[in-house]
């Protein structure tokens, strides 16, 4: 009989004791997630606030009663903040084109063709991975100046197109279509162009769509190359504006007009990120690099 | 065969044109760079062959300086980024509700402009005539006197610096941890529970080394990133990072090349292939270590 009594007691404990677990399990948990919420909260809150009321408060008020968007107008028009969203939309969408044929073509040549020299040339693009950026940097930019492409679209994208690791993604992605389909359409005559564009892309596409948008965050984020080959602010991208509006700013020091810029900036990829949730994670689980 | 074999190069011209200009060349180019002394951007001639360019690069203040800065960089961000991502991502696997949402705000930083949110940061640190700044005001309710973290001493930039890109780096780490998580097999964990198994020792003795060969990528990956660590300095404390003394090897590479101090490609070279040969030693190191201590099944 006491024995019974003991298991229940016992039970009581366990349940209370996970129940304590649980929530500190789930403190902690919300306690992270507002470390990483805050300062988009609070770029968000700056870029609302008036300029005259953002400055009088000496201690910062965590909310705002009267928001305004003078702010946005003011990043709009004081500086070109426009014209490095269409720079950036340029430059973002033609490298990620090219990119996209460079690499389907090179990944198909791996997966599916036949050729003298394959294995050769494949261990040799394997080992290129290795490259760190910061070593070919210095060559490409005494490159780009000597052929006088500074401040120009072309220096932009051209050392920007290649990544070898997405060659590398995707010629595994296509190795996984069965033989069996390319026999099918050699036999009827299809040529090979014509089978990577009307069988294999059509099959691959949700890795193709992965990469392509991997490839929008990097350039949307981009800033060390762009800061080496522009200094013509026609010329720049919404990070050397951004870093540009930080250095020279609207004439006077004006946050919350800056924390505008940074909203309007920011906005687009988390966009892109809340639509493409699954794959964006899925991509950068499978192999994207950062940290 | 003949055409078979013309028609796969054809194929594979592009990505060979592409990296052969922008990776091959580079990167022979960086190393002749490197040893060519006093080699002269504009009329592009030199004088001599030599290590005179390493002792230069070796010997200069500003890259010591930066040199010491990214070390505690990454003496302090990969070791607490790593451990706080796996309780994080331990927690995480441990619950059903609202683990989505979870995982959706934490990969957030991830996607954002490193520039950009660097501001924010800026100015919650910041203090300015106006304000103390929102960290400063929180300092100050517990007692504390209030500090300049951007304009301010050393360790107080170095502080920033390191929350920054613990912030910056925790997105990619708990996400490939938690996939790693997931991947273990509950046989394991339901024959622990059989034999009572503690869940501290159930972590230690089944968890832990099912996820080492994970936990052993984030780290050498985590190293190599710090060791590149730039745009986060950049944008806490802008483009002039040897006059606020937060210089990393990367920024010194750059700003010899370019910027204010510019024009000097070859200890550009000298400095960038520096950086490689620390960052291959460590990796060599990790990868001894790791012998020892990562269970491949």
């Amino acid at each position: 009989m006491t024995k019974e009594v003991d298991f229940d007691q016992i039970e009581k404990r366990d349940r209370a004791f996970e129940r304590i677990r649980s929530a500190v399990v789930y403190a902690f948990l919300i306690l992270w997630a507002l470390m990483v919420l805050f300062p988009f909260y609070w770029m968000l809150l700056t870029s609302v606030k008036s300029y005259g009321a953002y400055n009088s408060e000496y201690i910062p008020k965590l909310f705002t009663l009267s928001p305004t968007f003078e702010n946005y107008l003011e990043a709009f028009t004081a500086v070109p903040l426009a014209d490095y969203f269409v720079n950036t939309l340029i430059f973002t969408v033609l490298t990620t084109a090219l990119m996209m044929i460079v690499t389907v073509l090179a990944a198909f040549a791996f997966a599916r063709l036949n050729f003298r020299g394959k294995n050769v040339a494949f261990v040799i693009f394997l080992s290129l991975m290795m490259i760190p950026n910061e070593l070919v940097i210095i060559t490409n930019y005494v490159t780009i100046t000597n052929l006088d492409l500074r401040n120009t679209f072309s220096g932009l994208i051209l050392p920007s197109v290649t990544s070898v690791f997405y060659i590398y993604l995707l010629k595994e992605n296509f190795e996984q279509v069965p033989d069996d389909l390319y026999y099918a359409a050699k036999v009827d005559g299809t040529s090979d162009l014509k089978y990577l564009f009307k069988v294999m892309i059509p099959i691959c596409k949700p890795t193709i769509v992965t990469i392509a948008i991997l490839k929008v965050i990097e350039c949307w984020n981009s800033y060390v190359w762009p800061r080496l080959v522009t200094d013509d602010a026609q010329y720049f991208l919404v990070s050397n504006g951004i870093q540009a509006i930080r250095e020279s700013g609207f004439g006077r020091e004006n946050i919350p007009a800056m924390m505008a810029a940074v909203v309007s900036i920011s906005v687009p990829l988390i966009v892109l990120f809340l639509i493409f949730r699954q794959k964006i994670m899925a991509g950068v689980a499978r192999g994207g690099t950062k940290g | 065969m003949e055409k078979q074999d013309l028609k796969g190069w054809l194929y594979l011209l592009p990505a060979i044109l592409f990296l052969g200009f922008f990776m091959v060349y580079p990167l022979i180019d960086v190393l002749i760079y490197s040893f060519e002394e006093g080699y002269n951007s504009a009329s592009q001639t030199y004088y001599g062959v030599g290590t005179y360019n390493y002792s230069y690069v070796l010997r200069d203040p500003y890259f010591l300086q930066a040199l010491k800065n990214t070390f505690i960089l990454v003496a302090v961000t990969v070791p607490l980024s790593t451990g706080f991502a796996l309780l994080i991502s331990v927690a995480l696997s441990s619950i059903k509700a609202l683990r989505n949402l979870f995982q959706t705000i934490y990969f957030l930083p991830y996607v954002t402009n490193t520039l950009a949110v660097g501001l924010v940061f800026m100015i919650l640190f910041k203090k300015t005539p106006y304000t103390d700044g929102l960290a400063n005001l929180i300092i100050s309710w517990f007692g504390g006197e209030s500090i300049d973290f951007i304009d301010g001493p050393y360790w107080a930039k170095m502080l920033v610096l390191c929350l920054y890109t613990i912030w910056v780096v925790m997105p990619f780490k708990i996400l490939i941890l938690t996939s790693a998580l997931a991947s273990v097999s509950e046989v394991y964990y339901n024959a622990a529970k059989v034999d009572g198994t503690s869940r501290v020792r159930t972590f230690a003795r089944i968890t832990l080394p099912m996820i080492s060969p994970t936990l052993f990528y984030l780290i050498v990956t985590g190293f190599i990133g710090a060791f590149k660590a730039y745009s986060d300095a950049v944008a806490l404390f802008g483009t002039d990072l040897n006059a606020s003394e937060m210089n990393t090897i990367v920024g010194y590479v750059y700003d010899m090349l370019y910027g204010t101090g510019g024009g000097y490609p070859s200890y550009a070279s000298a400095a960038a292939i520096i950086l490689f040969a620390i960052v291959l030693t460590i990796t060599c190191i990790n990868l001894i270590v790791s012998k020892k201590h990562v269970h491949y099944s």
